[in-house]
């Protein structure tokens, strides 16, 4: 961490910035519900494909074979002037697993969009977020046409923990896409009061 | 999985160009700089310097008012690491001063249902 001192002015001036991932398997509804609540802006990331055990640090020159680049869903609510929500859809995918830690890193929770056709896509999400204690909520979004199951139905199709919030949502809609994140915060704000009801300090 | 399998994903596509502007490094010198690390210009940044690169010379000026990394990266349209790199360069020069985001207020439930009542309102 910076020492303090050199950085004083940037803590006056500067907004409180709350991070939130959304997460959940490929066309899950993740893009669409980040569109659907804040500005939403791509943000690109690099992939580094490198030879198990080669030296990345240590790259001569541009190696254009070992780096693509992942694009992100970026999005922003600014709460107040000091307070900013940041969203960042994260690809679903197994290998893009590197970029989850840093994403999750200081990450206030996550929302998983599950599609009730393809429960199992998120199944990697669930067990990412468990494992590593962040808070999260699964979010069924109602595709038209799917099978509209009870909440408690996917809770135990997923074998999540009963305190784990389970909403169904329309993600194209703002005021649904809205009340999920509502949730979230909701669940981080108890897990939190329980914490310190646990650990007074 | 090849190298060839994992280009052709929808989602990628070479980022030759952006290296250039590192010379080739691929990880930023120094400690890491947080997604939502706060940027802003230092009074060193601001006088200007003909000389710079203009990518240094739109980050002092894009920075002026404080700005997150994930937004810069966003505004300047360029991926993320390359990013990271130039912020580190232009930190060790002074241009810029970066502050890591706080995690306290996390635990601050007060801040939280702020974050709450908030997003009802949206």
């Amino acid at each position: 961490m910076p020492s303090a001192g050199y950085d004083t002015d940037l803590d006056q001036v500067g907004p409180v910035s709350i991070k939130i991932l959304v997460a959940g398997g490929f066309g899950a509804g993740k893009t669409t519900l980040v569109g659907a609540v804040s500005e939403i802006r791509p943000l690109r990331t690099e992939e580094l494909l490198s030879e198990p055990g080669m030296q990345v640090d240590a790259l001569d020159g541009v190696e254009q074979k070992t780096t693509t680049t992942v694009a992100m869903d970026f999005g922003r609510i600014t709460v107040r002037r000091d307070l900013v929500l940041y969203l960042f859809g994260t690809p679903g995918q197994h290998r893009f697993w590197f970029m989850w830690d840093e994403l999750a890193l200081g990450a206030l929770g996550a929302v998983v969009m599950a599609d009730t056709r393809r429960l199992a896509d998120c199944f990697p999400s669930v067990d990412y977020f468990e494992r590593r204690g962040l808070p999260f909520v699964v979010a069924v979004n109602c595709f038209e046409g799917a099978r509209r199951f009870h909440p408690d139905a996917v809770r135990a199709a997923l074998d999540i923990d009963p305190g784990v919030p389970v909403v169904l949502c329309d993600a194209r809609q703002r005021s649904s896409s809205r009340d999920v994140l509502v949730t979230l915060v909701e669940h981080a704000i108890r897990l939190i009061s329980d914490d310190e009801v646990l650990s007074p300090t | 999985m090849t190298h060839e399998d994992r280009r052709l994903d929808r989602d990628a596509g070479p980022v030759v160009r952006p290296y250039a502007l590192t010379g080739g490094r691929t990880r930023p010198a120094g400690e890491s700089i947080d997604l939502l690390a706060l940027v802003a210009s230092t009074e060193a940044g601001s006088v200007g310097d003909l000389f710079l690169e203009p990518e240094y010379l739109e980050v002092i000026r894009q920075c002026r008012q404080p700005k997150t990394v994930a937004d810069l990266a966003s505004d300047l349209n360029l991926p993320l690491g390359v990013v990271r790199i130039l912020l580190s360069d232009m930190r060790e020069h002074g241009f810029i001063v970066i502050r890591q985001p706080g995690s306290k207020r996390l635990a601050d439930p007060r801040i939280l249902k702020d974050v709450a009542d908030a997003l009802r309102r949206l």
